[in-house]
């Protein structure tokens, strides 16, 4: 069983492609369960066709100790298992300690079975504490992707996820399996992520273009491979599932300080204006 | 008053003492150790200074307490009408429920909420989601079950990390119920010991209880007592004193204590401060909002007791113009003393030459040297858990108190005078002269200079160094806590609480003074540890055999 976490600036599209993502394994055959960490709980909203999936955390506060394990796992495009942890609304309470409570609950109602091939953790924005690195910790996940875009502020957070993920890596055995470049189409973004990635010591694992046809996948609450198997698109994906899949690289970061940062901007991503 | 050089304190030893227990640190821990600990040299060029109210050494087995600890445990914790109401986990209350014996008697038809633990038990999924809705619940609960007319909040420390917000709870309560509910926001985690709880209670008490009441006082000789908790009865004795005086208690803060009282604190003509470090902040506030001049008393010791007694009828006669209250504070104190005196020079000649330590809070390991030296013992080493650098040097130093960043987290109010409710108590020449004669009002000198030459203070003493420092100084008596009395009573030195009293008290006033004389003698000539010989001094615990043996 490969764990593998996805993190990436708020908005990026780290959902967006994990669901693309899972998608494509599912289709091959792969046995995958998706474990959205975010409290807004919208991780598995493609899979499972907009279906609102009760959250881990509702379900244990509302039935106490009596969770059953069917109560919050859904099968969802593919046979994949989708769980959503959830959490408090904006501004009460604690989101991390939320997903650490989650992720436990999980393990003790047997949701890691040994058919599954892939565990793919969905993590909200930034890793700000403890709990939003709960999924890289001891015994969770060993690969982590981080989803960017060419511009300065999706490099930032990702830079500052390695941060985590370096001190986690040093204690633990999880590494950066590589950069995954959503793209929004900004001026030498290849180029930039591609720079990027390496002064991370890793690699861009996959550039998928944008495509509009995304958004019309979403608003009909399907994966792109779900929606139109046929378009190039579905195919970008399953090219990013099969990177994943047969990936090799696995590093502990490198992250690199601000001024540098803005360096490789310069250098690739404005060169041409 | 500076004491001579006691025959009573080898002075050669003190000083290697210190010396030896440092020797065992490393050069860090040494270097921030040192500072911590001295020996009283009043012959010094300059007044000598310690290090206090800073963080604890990780690592150091300290006896200090929490923030929580200091606003719910202390301070707030006797108040008999407030009901307590903690906010997090479990634990927090619990084992703060009835573990500091401040006693409490309720008046007739008063509500007593002491006996009681009041807590909104959050469970990880409060903490997941926030814990207001429980604590709202937790209050409707306390109104329909109890119909308390104060509830205080005391949050404790997952309920900073989550962000609920008390005040805006404790502000509804207000509301719906018109009772005062007030929050602490006292999270354990706060300050370096319980010192920052002690403050933290003392802003919200300043903020949103005294001054609101408008029950004016009967006689001219009306008071506060302020840093009294009544452990063991003390504040009884007390109160039984100057009762029989004539004064007239406006209110204590806190033990036996009643916020129904304390919400007229302010009419008050005078304050009396017992513990410095819990409540200098409120005397001061209550000075700067309403004018209440605040006297330093200790009721801890005959000799200080009189003291105290004389300088509060010197503050009156002054005020007043009246002397009556002289004549009459002198009749009591004779009369107090023809009815002890046989016990107390019993006492005197069984303690006489006794040495002891003396490891307590803030304020009782100064009041008690007073009352060891009527019984003619003295002190060879005393510190305290949380004091600040005035509280052993004098307030003359605050104005040098280095601002650290643990000190600046804790709000520290600075007040303006209340309109029509500011009276000027005394004119600035009435308090000049009134100063000349009586040294604590308003103001505290410390425990220092009131120490022998030669006797060593140590500050945040851990528990490495009180086994050291007993083993080197050999007192008769360690006057401690319930955190290290148990190690070194069982190793044959007798040990006395002088937070709760054992069992025993009260100590304070006249007749607390018996008590205090007959329980340290009771042990002292009763060394029960020191003559038990523990099983492994005669056999071997442990059985083998050596290589091929």
């Amino acid at each position: 069983m490969r764990q593998i976490a996805i993190y990436g600036k708020g908005g990026i599209g780290k959902s967006t492609t994990t669901q693309n993502l899972t998608a494509g394994l599912g289709e091959i055959g792969k046995r995958i369960m998706v474990i959205g960490c975010d409290p807004k709980a919208d991780s598995t909203r493609l899979l499972l066709s907009g279906l609102a999936q009760r959250t881990v955390l509702d379900t244990l506060r509302e039935e106490g100790d009596e969770v059953e394990l069917d109560s919050i796992m859904k099968d969802g495009f593919a046979g994949i298992k989708c769980v959503e942890s959830g959490g408090p609304e904006p501004g009460v309470g604690c989101a991390g300690r939320g997903i650490i409570t989650s992720i436990n609950m999980l393990e003790q109602l047997g949701a890691y079975t040994d058919d599954l091939d892939f565990v793919f953790y969905d993590v909200l924005g930034d890793v700000v504490c403890g709990g939003f690195a709960m999924p890289i910790r001891e015994g969770k996940a060993q690969e982590i992707y981080v989803v960017a875009s060419g511009e300065l502020m999706a490099l930032y957070a990702a830079n500052n996820i390695c941060k985590g993920v370096q001190k986690y890596a040093n204690s633990g055995g999880v590494r950066i399996g590589g950069v995954i470049c959503n793209s929004r189409k900004v001026d030498g973004e290849l180029e930039l992520l591609t720079a990027f990635a390496k002064e991370l010591g890793s690699q861009l694992i996959y550039f998928v273009p944008r495509d509009n046809i995304v958004q019309h996948a979403e608003i009909n609450k399907k994966t792109v491979i779900d929606f139109d198997p046929e378009s190039d698109q579905a195919n970008e994906y399953r090219g990013l599932a099969d990177a994943v899949q047969n990936n090799d690289m696995f590093v502990i970061p490198k992250p690199m300080v601000q001024d540098r940062l803005e360096e490789l901007m310069m250098e690739h991503g404005f060169l041409g204006l | 008053m500076i004491p001579s050089t006691s025959s009573l304190i080898p002075q050669k030893k003190a000083k290697s003492a210190s010396q030896t227990v440092l020797d065992k640190y490393s050069a860090k821990v040494y270097k921030k150790r040192k500072t911590h600990m001295l020996m009283v040299d009043h012959t010094a060029p300059a007044p000598q200074e310690i290090e206090a109210n800073v963080r604890t050494i990780p690592g150091l087995l300290t006896h200090r307490g929490c923030c929580y600890a200091g606003c719910k445990g202390v301070v707030l914790g006797p108040l008999k009408d407030a009901l307590l109401l903690v906010h997090g986990p479990i634990g927090c209350s619990f084992y703060t429920w009835g573990t500091r014996r401040h006693k409490a008697r309720p008046r007739k038809d008063e509500k007593n909420f002491v006996p009681y633990c009041f807590s909104t038990d959050m469970q990880e999924g409060d903490i997941v989601f926030g814990g207001e809705k429980k604590l709202r619940t937790a209050i409707d609960e306390a109104m329909a079950i109890f119909k308390p007319e104060t509830i205080f909040i005391c949050s404790t420390c997952p309920v900073g990390l989550i962000g609920d917000d008390i005040a805006a709870i404790a502000a509804e309560a207000e509301e719906k119920y018109g009772i005062i509910c007030t929050s602490f926001s006292c999270e354990g985690y706060k300050g370096v010991s319980q010192s920052a709880g002690h403050h933290i209670a003392n802003n919200q008490l300043i903020k949103s209880v005294i001054g609101t009441g408008d029950s004016v006082p009967i006689t001219k000789l009306s008071i506060n007592i302020l840093g009294e908790y009544n452990i063991g009865g003390d504040g009884w004795e007390i109160g039984r004193v100057l009762g029989r005086i004539g004064y007239e208690t406006v209110c204590v803060l806190t033990g036996d204590g009643a916020v129904a009282d304390i919400r007229n604190a302010h009419l008050a003509e005078l304050n009396i401060v017992q513990c410095h470090r819990s409540i200098n902040y409120i005397a001061e506030m209550m000075q700067a909002q309403y004018g209440i001049p605040w006297l330093k008393v200790n009721f801890i010791g005959v000799s200080a007791t009189i003291k105290s007694l004389r300088d509060m009828a010197a503050y009156f006669v002054e005020k007043t113009g009246d002397d009556s209250i002289l004549q009459r504070t002198e009749e009591v104190i004779a009369d107090e003393l023809v009815e002890i005196q046989e016990e107390l020079d019993y006492y005197k000649q069984r303690l006489s030459g006794k040495t002891a330590f003396l490891y307590v809070g803030g304020s009782r390991s100064h009041h008690y040297q007073k009352i060891m030296r009527d019984f003619g013992m003295s002190a060879v080493l005393a510190g305290y858990e949380f004091a600040h650098r005035d509280d052993y040097e004098g307030r003359e130093v605050i104005a040098d108190i280095k601002v650290d960043a643990d000190s600046k987290n804790i709000e520290n109010l600075t007040l303006e005078p209340v309109e029509g409710k500011y009276h000027l108590h005394l004119s600035e020449a009435a308090v000049a002269k009134l100063k000349t004669t009586v040294d604590d009002f308003g103001y505290y000198g410390g425990m220092m200079k009131e120490m022998e030459n030669g006797s060593v203070v140590v500050d945040d003493l851990n528990h490495f160094e009180t086994e050291e420092f007993i083993k080197m100084l050999e007192p008769d008596v360690f006057f401690s806590g319930i955190k290290d009395k148990f190690v070194v009573q069982k190793g044959g030195v007798l040990s006395r609480q002088l937070h709760s009293y054992d069992y025993s008290g009260p100590y304070a006033g006249f007749k607390g003074a018996v008590n205090f004389g007959r329980d340290v003698s009771m042990g002292i000539y009763t060394p029960a540890w020191k003559l038990v010989v523990p099983p492994w001094k005669r056999q071997p615990f442990l059985s083998g055999t050596i290589g091929d043996a």
